[in-house]
Formats: structure tokens, C-alpha cells, sequence
């Protein structure tokens, strides 16, 4: 098994969006990501597939250092966005969570309202004193955007938690737009929701492709298939495979790769 | 097919019993409750008028009012939790939205506990050595400031306790998703935890008036006399540093055990008083609890 077919290196001339070099995290004395080594492409969708604890959720954590809020976890290695290593001094942790846009598992959106929800994170930034017009504008960019607009352009002030979960879901990704994220992470995005919800987000994926760069965690091997331009098999805090997805599941060149897709564990 | 087995019908049973086990362990809880409540209304009511809620006492208490033990309770109360409310709020935040977990919290939050079980009477000959000599309010007498700092002392730990219980029922998801954005600790705090914990805290806090309100112990020791008067007429108040006053426990422990002649009646009258009172001081604080939830942003 050669590393350099399962796991392609960095090419010249292609413009990567994340790349981790050698990534170690320990939760304690837990190590849960064992040296991860990849390249995720600019603009493009790539999914992150692997059994249940395999360190996936993790992975995507480490892109916005939100896992140093638990005071246990120790990280080693390298990660660049966008070609800037994010634990450069210089870095501001504020303005990197701001560029990177995460979606949870469960919908999140906060107990406020649906208006809100989505100019929370422009209020919390907002230097130079945006106006009510302003916020308006951004609100039905991102809710147009996510195909909410129509729906719920009347009940603006309604509370967001009484939202359907489809809707919830959508809302919360609406609620990074106007951040203006260059990578947007997801964690499962469709788990909590029936076959309609998952495909309005799909579709919603594939607006949003090009413009930012999507890495979703899926455990729907369908999903990954259907919704992805690259896949990454993780097994254990290891990435196994890094492929095209056409590629990942027509001639998957690990065996455990295959053994997984084929859905002998998972 | 699907009928009742004499097994189901053991475990019906069973159910049936268990529910009115707890139910008549709920009601046993009740009951007292009320009959407390309503014995000592019933028999106090009667002396209760517009003269004795207004008058000062006369008589070594056996005549008059209890106006100004009224108002010492209030002063009591109030500064008490002017200290306690926004210390203990603040540092619960602290504790459990800054604070890692580390050497220092964890004494921090072994103090919290083990302060919340001292008994009262500890707390007064405390407040004694802390407040009435030591910082020496008032030429080295008891003093309203001494007595409110001493029950300060006394409800922090307890308000430090639940005001961090309702910090934490606060959905971790709910911070996930600000921090996601790059909110700062403390726009998490102020937009998304404080307003979505503010009826725990204030229950938390109101609990406490109660309690302050009740006690006799630590504050005999440290700022309440049993005859203090506002002034001759009765208008001027207290000065919180330079006087020591009369309250609503202190009256009733002196009345009901010292005083000669008094009128059967009259402890229970200012029992009915002093829960009268409590309860306005909580009606007034859920009345603030219900204006901060209508706001919008709160
Ligand atoms: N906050 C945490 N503290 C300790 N261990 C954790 C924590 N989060 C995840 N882990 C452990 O790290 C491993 C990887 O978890 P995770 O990244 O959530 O997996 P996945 O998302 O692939 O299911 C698991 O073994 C899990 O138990
Ligand atoms: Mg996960």
C-alpha cells in the first residue's frame, strides 16, 4: 500500500483550501486523530466518511480551533486555510471562526428570532455601524439564498426554535452567509432530518459550491456519493483513503475502504 | 392475542400503588404548609390594623406597632442583597463561563459548598469579628451595614450555587453556535446565556429574601437591637451606617419569649407581617423577572 495513490500530495498549479500536515490531537491522554495528512480543494465538495468515533467530528474541529475550548485537548502539526497556517501567532481566533462556517448535527439556531438569528453573527463583528437597512438586505440575501425567503419572509420576528427542523437547518446555515465564510464545515447536516430535508440541503450544497468550500461529514454513504466531488475514508484517527468520490466508490483501492462502503462495518 | 397476563395485572398493581405512595408523600408536604400558613394568619389577623403596621412600639412591646421593625427588615433585606445579588451573580459567571478547570476553582467551588452548610449562628459571631469590629462600621457597634454584610456573606454561596445551576441549563449548543461565529466569551454571555437563565438566577436570588429576612440569629449579634426606633415621629429612617434597628424576626423572638403582658395575638400578627412582607419583596421580584422576559431582548 503506497500513501501517495491512497492519499495524493499537493499538486502545483491547484488551489488548495485546507491542508493539515501530520495532525495529531489528544483529548487528554486520548490520542484521537494518529497524523493526518491532507489537501482539500478550493471550491469543492468534499465528504468525510468512517465508522462512529473515528475522529471525524474532530477533524472538522480542528479547522476552526474550536476544540481548544475544552482545556484537555493537546494538538500537534500543521493546518493551513487558505494557504495561512492557523496557529501562526498572528492569528485571531474571532476572525478565523468568522471565516469558517460550521453546521452541527442538530440544527442549533438560537432561541431568538429567525431575523436575528441570521445578522447575529453581523452584529457581533459589526465595527462600522451597520443600518437597519443593512441588516435587512443581508437577511433576505441569506434566507434567498437558502431558499427560506419565500417561507418565511413573513414571520421574520418569529422564534427561531419553533421552526420545522428542515427549515432550522437551513437557517443556520443561512446564518453564516453573511459572514461572507470562505469554508463552510458539516457535521452530519442531515441526520436529524427525513429524505425531503436531506435533499433540500444537497441542493443547497450545490448552490453554495464554488463560492465556498463545503467539507460535510456523512454517515450516508449514499449522501457521499451523490453530494460529493472528493471523499476522505477515515478508520480509527487515520485517513485511509483520499480520493475521488466517482473514484472512492467504484475501485476503492484500500480494502477496508471497500469493506466499509460496501457497509460490512460502519 | 394482546389480553392481560397475571403478570401485567401484578405490575398494574404495582403502578397503582407507587402512584399514590408519592402522591400522598406530595400532599404530606402540602398540608403542613397550609396549616402553618393558615394557623398563624388566623390567629394573628385580628390584631392586625393600620395602627399596628404604622406605630411604633410602646410598652417594651406589649402595646403599639411594629412600624419600624418593618422598615428594618426591608433595610436588612435590601442592603443585604445589594451585596450578595450582584457578587455571587458575577462570580458565578466566572466560575462557570471563564473559569477552567484548575486549582483555583476547584477551592473556589469547595468554599461554595462548604459555606452554604456553615450554620447561621457561625455566620453572625463571624460577621461579629469581620464586620463589627474589624471594619469597624460604627465605632465598634452593631451596625444595619454589619448585619446586611454578615447575611451577604451568609446567601452568597447559596446564590453563587443556583445561579451557576441556571448557567448551566443553558444548551452547550446554544454557546457552540456563537463561538462558531467568533462571538467573544462575553457577547455569549450577554446575548444568548444571561438572557436565557435570567428566571433561574432571579429564583435563585428570591429564595434567598426569605431567608434573609427570617433570620435572627446572625443578626442579633451583629445589627439588630430589640428596641430601636426610626426617630421620635417615626418618619426619618434609618442611617444604614451610623444605626442599628429593629426586624420582623428579632421583634417576634422578643416579643414571644422576653416581653411581659402582650397580647396573645400579637406574635402572630407579626408572623403573618414578616410572610407578608416576603411575599411582597418576591411578588416584586417576579414581577421584575416577567417585565425583563417581555422585553424582546431579555
Ligand atoms: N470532547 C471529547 N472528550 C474526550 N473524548 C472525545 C471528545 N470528543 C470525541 N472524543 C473521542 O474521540 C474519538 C473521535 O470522536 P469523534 O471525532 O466525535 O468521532 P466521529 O465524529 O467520527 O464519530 C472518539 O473515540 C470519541 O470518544
Ligand atoms: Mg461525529
Amino acid at each position: 500500500m503506497t500513501t501517495a495513490t491512497l492519499n495524493p500530495p499537493a499538486a502545483a498549479g491547484v488551489d488548495y483550501a485546507i491542508t493539515t500536515r501530520d495532525l495529531k490531537l489528544w483529548y487528554a491522554k486520548f490520542q484521537a486523530l494518529l497524523g493526518i495528512t491532507c489537501n482539500i480543494k478550493k471550491g469543492q465538495i468534499t465528504s468525510l466518511i468512517g465508522p462512529s468515533g473515528c475522529g471525524k467530528t474532530t477533524l472538522l474541529r480542528c479547522f476552526n480551533r474550536v476544540n481548544e475550548r475544552y482545556g484537555y485537548v493537546t494538538t500537534t502539526g500543521e493546518i493551513k486555510l487558505l494557504g495561512k497556517n492557523i496557529y501562526d501567532p498572528d492569528v485571531s481566533l474571532i476572525e478565523l471562526r468568522k471565516s469558517i462556517g460550521m453546521v452541527f448535527q442538530r440544527p442549533n439556531p438560537l432561541p431568538i428570532s429567525v431575523y436575528e438569528n441570521v445578522v447575529f453573527g453581523l452584529r457581533i463583528h459589526d465595527e462600522q455601524g451597520l443600518k437597519k437597512s443593512d441588516y435587512d438586505d443581508a437577511v433576505e440575501k441569506a434566507l434567498t439564498e437558502v431558499g427560506l425567503w419565500n417561507d418565511l419572509k413573513d414571520r421574520l420576528q418569529m422564534k427561531a426554535t419553533g421552526l420545522q427542523l428542515e427549515q432550522q437547518q437551513k437557517l443556520c446555515i443561512a446564518r453564516l452567509l453573511p459572514l461572507k465564510p470562505e469554508i463552510i464545515l458539516m457535521d452530519e447536516p442531515c441526520s436529524a432530518l427525513d429524505v425531503g430535508g436531506t435533499r433540500a440541503i444537497e441542493e443547497l450544497m450545490f448552490a453554495l459550491k464554488g463560492r465556498y468550500t463545503i467539507v460535510i461529514v456523512t454517515h450516508n454513504m449514499a449522501q457521499a456519493r451523490r453530494a460529493s466531488d472528493e471523499c476522505i475514508f477515515m478508520l480509527m484517527g487515520e485517513l485511509i483513503e483520499h480520493t475521488l468520490t466517482t473514484e472512492m466508490f467504484v475501485t476503492p483501492k484500500n480494502q477496508k475502504t471497500a469493506e466499509y462502503i460496501e457497509g460490512r462495518y460502519g | 392475542m394482546f389480553t392481560e397476563t397475571p403478570f401485567i395485572r401484578k405490575k398494574k398493581r404495582n403502578e397503582v400503588i407507587a402512584k399514590c405512595f408519592f402522591g400522598f408523600m406530595a400532599a404530606a408536604m402540602v398540608i403542613p404548609l397550609f396549616l402553618i400558613v393558615g394557623y398563624i394568619v388566623v390567629q394573628g389577623a385580628p390584631a392586625i390594623s393600620w395602627e399596628f403596621l404604622t406605630e411604633n412600639p410602646r410598652s417594651g412591646g406589649a402595646k403599639g406597632g411594629i412600624w419600624a421593625a418593618i422598615v428594618g427588615t426591608f433595610y436588612i433585606v435590601f442592603f443585604s442583597l445589594a451585596f450578595s445579588a450582584p457578587i455571587g451573580v458575577l462570580a458565578a459567571v466566572y466560575l462557570n463561563e471563564y473559569a477552567t478547570e484548575n486549582w483555583f476553582t476547584r477551592i473556589v467551588n469547595l468554599a461554595v459548598v462548604n459555606l452554604a452548610g456553615v450554620p447561621s449562628i457561625v455566620h453572625g459571631l463571624f460577621g461579629v469579628g469581620a464586620f463589627v469590629y474589624f471594619a469597624n462600621f460604627n465605632d465598634g457597634k452593631k451596625s444595619i451595614i454589619a448585619a446586611a454584610l454578615t447575611l451577604a456573606v451568609m446567601t452568597l454561596p447559596v446564590i453563587i450555587a443556583s445561579t451557576k445551576e441556571a448557567l448551566s441549563a443553558v444548551p452547550r449548543q446554544f454557546r457552540e453556535a456563537c463561538w462558531n461565529v467568533g462571538a467573544t466569551r462575553w457577547q455569549v454571555i450577554w446575548k444568548i446565556v444571561l438572557p436565557n437563565s435570567i428566571s433561574g438566577i432571579l429564583t435563585g436570588v428570591i429564595l434567598q429574601v426569605s431567608r434573609t429576612a427570617g433570620e435572627t440569629a446572625p443578626v442579633m449579634l451583629t445589627g439588630v437591637a430589640t428596641y430601636k426606633l426610626l426617630d421620635s415621629t417615626g418618619l426619618f429612617l434609618y442611617h444604614p451606617i451610623k444605626d442599628q434597628c429593629m426586624a420582623l424576626s428579632m421583634h417576634l423572638y422578643y416579643i414571644a419569649t422576653q416581653a411581659n403582658n402582650v397580647p396573645k395575638a400579637t406574635p402572630f400578627a407579626i408572623a403573618t407581617v414578616l410572610i407578608g412582607v416576603v411575599l411582597i419583596v418576591n411578588a416584586a421580584a417576579i414581577a421584575f423577572r416577567v417585565y425583563l422576559r417581555s422585553r424582546k431582548k431579555w
